[in-house]
């Protein structure tokens, strides 16, 4: 039942698309966590002409931006409503949750998605078990674990045999 | 009972003694290897080391048998997935969480949490029914009902006093369930007239919540 880990990835390489509006014009993007991903994907943003806040709960954290990072920058713990409203929750187009923390981002992108309604909430979840259930229960989300599992194979044993392995591994 | 419970800090620690003490079957799960080798010289084989957050640790400790599973580690977010995997992955019954944020509540009950459990919260309304100048004081929420029960005290600049029910505007969804005035119980009526100092006990809506404390003039 439901999506399996290894169908997420596929679906995710094949081109989840940023729906077509979020494409087009400038978005307000909320990202929590400002490590390597967050801080990259904050850059990346921000270099495309995006409204960027970054939340992380270390100051050091956002050294990792850009020197000429044009967005905002928010010290705080990203379960706190209030500081998800100072980050611009409120008027924001999508949500990307990237700590390091499972939980955390998944109460996180639960806030912004139930109490905050914002259209686009991602989270990423490195425990495949929580990811399969938080997917299943409707939340957006991704794994990097099985998506770089799924890429060594791939590297490793070539793309029809990595299939053939992942297919065995969704029957376990 | 078969009771899971998540966390091996103080909360957790007495609550499974206690249940134990109930005849009550527990399971305490604690990550931390040094407090789960403090917690298991006392408990024995009550406590189990393992991360209530993983699913393969609930599993091995028979979730899917639990009664109830209660959270209480010191992190909300912590919380909020046990019981969330705990009801969603494995349909346990019932589920208590405890909230180190008061502010959390809502989310929580959003989320299909059953019960939340607040310790900063309590303090905070034994504090404020001590206050004399705070005349409004949650008591307890009703969640399958909607509705907050609350206690508020009639001031002195009320403008209510003299009026009766009747002729008081009451927000929808509420309803005056017991007057007490020197210390006797009155259950009022349409005709029950407001007097100064009376305590009014109170089933309100959230939404209703504001509109009651302006209706009598009650203040905090």
């Amino acid at each position: 039942m439901g999506q399996s880990a290894s169908q997420g990835w596929y679906y995710w390489r094949e081109g989840r698309q940023p729906s077509p509006q979020i494409r087009r014009q400038q978005v307000k993007i909320v990202i929590l966590g400002c490590g390597r991903v967050g801080a990259t994907l904050a850059n990346m943003m921000d270099r495309a002409g995006h409204q960027v806040s970054v939340i992380d709960y270390s100051s050091e954290a956002f050294q990792r931006l850009d020197p000429d990072f044009k967005g905002e920058t928010i010290l705080g713990n990203g379960v706190d409503e209030d500081i998800l409203i100072r980050a611009g929750i409120k008027e924001a187009d999508a949500f990307a949750a990237v700590t390091n923390g499972d939980n955390r981002n998944i109460m996180a992108s639960q806030i912004a998605k139930e109490i905050f309604h914002v259209k686009k909430v991602v989270c990423r979840i490195y425990d495949p078990i929580r990811e399969r259930t938080y997917h299943e229960l409707g939340l957006e989300t991704f794994c990097p674990t099985t998506i770089g599992a799924q890429m060594l194979a791939e590297a490793l044993l070539g793309e029809p045999a990595a299939a053939k392995a992942a297919q065995q591994d969704e029957k376990q | 009972m078969y009771i899971i419970i998540g966390g091996g800090g103080d909360i957790g620690y007495y609550l499974t003694k206690t249940l134990l003490n109930q005849g009550h079957e527990v399971l305490l799960l604690e990550k931390d290897a040094a407090r789960y080798q403090a917690l298991s010289e006392e408990l024995g084989e009550a406590v189990v080391r393992g991360d209530a957050c993983e699913a393969r640790v609930m599993e091995d400790a028979g979730v899917k048998r639990a009664d109830v599973v209660i959270a209480v580690t010191g992190e909300d977010d912590d919380n909020l997935v046990i019981c969330q995997m705990a009801k969603r992955r494995f349909n346990v019954n019932r589920t208590i969480a405890r909230l180190n944020n008061p502010k959390h509540e809502k989310i929580f009950q959003k989320l299909g949490i059953d019960i939340t459990v607040s310790p900063t919260k309590a303090i905070l309304s034994l504090i404020e029914a001590e206050i004399p100048t705070t005349r409004f004081v949650p008591l307890m929420k009703l969640r399958r009902a909607g509705l907050d029960f609350v206690e508020l005290r009639i001031p002195a600049e009320s403008p209510t006093i003299g009026k009766t029910l009747r002729e008081i505007n009451l927000p929808r969804n509420s309803n005056l369930a017991l007057i007490v005035r020197n210390n006797q119980p009155i259950i009022p009526n349409a005709d029950t007239v407001i007097e100064e100092d009376d305590e009014i006990f109170a089933l309100v809506s959230p939404e209703g919540e504001d509109a009651i404390r302006k209706a009598f003039g009650a203040l905090g």
